[in-house]
C-alpha cells in the first residue's frame, strides 16, 4: 500500500501525503488542534516556539503563490524559517531533477518539505528517499491528492456544521482531474458524512467513483437539493480546449453556481470553493461574495490547519517520555 | 502508595484566597494552566470574587520538549478574557516542580501582552526545581521522593493522590 509510507515505523504520521488510508481518529486531532492554533492569529504576537530552529522548504514546481504563500505563513507561525523555491522552471527530466534537488536541500538540513508538483506521486516518490528525520507535506500533486486543502474544507465544515454523520455535501465541478475532489471524497467519507454527491458534466465525472462512496449527479439542480454544503471546483481553462466541455457560456448555464441555484439546497447551506475562482464560469459572483460563502474564511482556516499538519508530522521523536511538570 | 494524609485541596484553596486578598491589587486577571490548575484558578476565582472574567491557557506550544515529547494529545484552547497589557496577572497551576510549565506559560502571557506584574499560585510546591522560579502564594509545600507523582483530579470534586511515577 503506498499511503503507508507516511507512517514511521511506530505507526505515526511522519509525512502527509494523502488523505486516503488515516482514520477518524488522525483526522479529528488535526482539526481538533487547528482549533487551538486559530486562536494564535488572535493574539498581539502571532506566533508560537514549537518549530524554532526547524528549516522548511516549500518546493513548488508548479504555481500557487495562495497556497504556498500560507504554507508560509503556517510555518513562520510556528517560527520556523522558510526557504521558498519557486522550480517550475526546471522541467527537463524531472523525476531525476527533482531527487537531486532535494538531496541537495535535505544536506542543507531541511525539516519539512512542502511539495507541489503538476506530476501524480512525486511527494510519494521523494518521502520513499528521505531518511527518518525529514517530513514531506504534499502541496498538492498532479490529478492524485491535495490533502491539506482537503483538511482545511473539513475544518471550515465543521466549524459552521459540527457532525458530518448529518450532511449531505455537493462536490461540484471538474471532478475528474481535480486533486482536491479526491482528498476532499476520501476525507469526507472517513469522517462519515452522510450523503457525497460529485456533480458535473458526464465527461469530467470519473468513471466507477461510485466505487469510492458517492452518489453522482450530472444535472445540477437536481443535485444541490437540499445539501448543506457546497464545494465547487476551479474550472481548469486548458480542459476547454480538450473539447471535454462545450464553452464557458454553455457550462455556467448548466454548471454555474448562481443564487437561483443556491435557493435548492437547505437554507443554512455553505458555499466553499479552494479559490483562484474563475468568476463567471463555475461561480457567479453574487454566490461568491453573498451571504452563504465562505470562500475567505477557508483561506483563513488554511494557515490553521497547515499549522496543525506541520505540528502533527513534527510530533515527538520519542513519544512514550512523560512531560516534566 | 503512599501514607501521607493528603490535605483536602478545597482548604488548601481557602487558604490561597485570603492570602491572595491580602495584597490584592485592584482588578487583578486571574489565569489557570490546563488542566488542573484551570479547576484550581475557577475556585480562586469564586473565593476571591473578581469581576474580570477566568483566564485559562494550555502552554502546549510553548513546552520545551516538544521535539522529544510531541504535542500533548489534548491541546486545550487558550482563554485571555481581557486585555492583558499593563494588568496585574495572577497565573495558577496545580504542582510547582521543574518550573518548566510556568516557564512557558510566561512565554505564552508574553504572547498576549505585556503585564504589569504576573504573581504565581501553586496548590502544591515541590522540590527538584531546575529553573529560577519561585511561587508567591502556595497552597502547601510538600517533601515527596522523586518517584513519587503527585496528581489532582477534579473538576467537580477536587481530589489529591500520589502514585508511583512509572519510569
Amino acid at each position: 500500500m503506498k499511503s503507508l509510507i507516511q507512517f514511521d515505523q511506530d505507526g505515526r504520521l511522519t509525512h502527509f501525503l494523502t488523505i486516503r488510508g488515516l482514520n477518524r481518529e488522525t483526522l479529528s486531532e488535526i482539526l481538533d488542534d487547528a482549533e487551538s492554533f486559530i486562536s494564535i492569529g488572535e493574539r498581539q504576537i502571532r506566533k508560537v516556539p514549537l518549530l524554532r530552529g526547524r528549516t522548511l522548504v516549500n518546493l513548488f514546481f508548479e504555481d500557487s503563490t495562495r497556497t504556498r504563500t500560507t504554507f508560509e505563513i503556517a510555518a513562520k507561525r510556528l517560527s520556523a524559517d522558510v526557504i521558498n523555491l519557486n522550480a517550475s522552471r526546471l522541467s527537463t527530466n524531472k523525476g531525476e531533477r527533482i531527487l537531486d534537488t532535494i538531496r541537495t536541500l535535505e544536506a542543507m538540513h531541511t525539516d519539512i518539505f512542502v511539495i507541489r508538483d503538476n506530476a501524480s506521486g512525486t511527494s510519494h516518490l521523494l518521502a520513499e528517499h528521505m531518511p527518518p528525520h525529514v517530513h514531506i507535506i504534499n502541496a498538492g500533486d498532479g490529478r492524485h491528492e491535495h490533502p491539506t486543502q482537503a483538511m482545511l474544507d473539513m475544518f471550515t465544515i465543521r466549524r459552521h456544521k459540527k457532525d458530518f454523520g448529518d450532511l449531505r455535501v455537493a462536490i461540484v465541478g471538474d471532478i475528474l482531474h481535480s486533486r482536491v475532489a479526491r482528498s476532499q471524497i476520501h476525507a469526507l467519507g472517513i469522517l462519515g458524512t452522510r450523503d457525497i454527491r460529485v456533480i458535473g458534466p458526464r465527461t469530467l465525472l470519473p468513471t466507477e467513483i461510485e466505487r469510492l462512496g458517492v452518489n453522482t449527479f450530472s444535472d445540477l439542480d437536481e443535485g444541490l437539493e437540499g445539501v448543506d454544503v457546497i464545494m465547487m471546483l476551479r474550472l481548469q481553462l486548458e480542459r476547454m480546449e480538450g473539447q471535454l466541455i462545450p464553452s464557458s457560456q454553455e457550462y455556467f448555464r448548466r454548471y454555474g453556481l448562481t443564487t437561483e441555484r443556491v435557493r435548492r439546497a437547505d437554507p443554512d447551506v455553505i458555499v466553499m470553493h479552494p479559490g483562484p475562482i474563475n468568476r463567471g464560469l463555475e461561480i457567479a459572483s453574487e454566490v461568491a461574495d453573498g451571504e452563504n460563502s465562505l470562500i475567505l474564511e477557508q483561506v483563513t482556516n488554511g494557515i490553521a490547519v497547515r499549522m496543525s499538519i506541520m505540528a502533527k508530522v513534527m510530533d515527538g521523536q520519542n513519544s512514550s517520555q512523560e512531560a516534566d511538570k | 502508595m503512599n501514607s501521607t494524609i493528603l490535605p483536602n485541596p478545597d482548604e488548601l484553596i481557602s487558604a490561597m484566597g485570603a492570602s491572595l486578598r491580602s495584597n490584592l491589587v485592584d482588578d487583578p486577571i486571574l489565569i489557570g494552566i490546563h488542566t488542573g490548575g484551570a479547576w484550581v484558578a475557577k475556585r480562586l476565582h469564586a473565593n476571591l470574587g473578581l469581576t474580570t472574567p477566568l483566564g485559562s491557557i494550555d502552554i502546549s506550544f510553548y513546552r520545551d520538549d516538544f521535539s522529544r515529547i510531541g504535542l500533548h494529545p489534548e491541546v486545550k484552547m487558550s482563554e485571555i478574557p481581557d486585555d492583558i497589557e499593563d494588568r496585574s496577572v495572577i497565573l495558577v497551576d496545580d504542582v510547582l516542580q521543574t518550573g518548566r510549565t510556568i516557564r512557558a506559560a510566561l512565554n505564552e502571557i508574553f504572547s498576549w501582552g505585556r503585564p504589569a506584574v504576573v504573581q504565581l499560585a501553586v496548590l502544591i510546591e515541590r522540590g527538584a526545581r531546575e529553573l529560577p522560579i519561585q511561587p508567591d502564594v502556595v497552597g502547601v509545600r510538600l517533601n515527596l521522593d522523586p518517584s513519587q507523582h503527585i496528581k489532582l483530579s477534579g473538576p467537580e470534586e477536587l481530589k489529591l493522590t500520589i502514585m508511583k511515577k512509572h519510569l
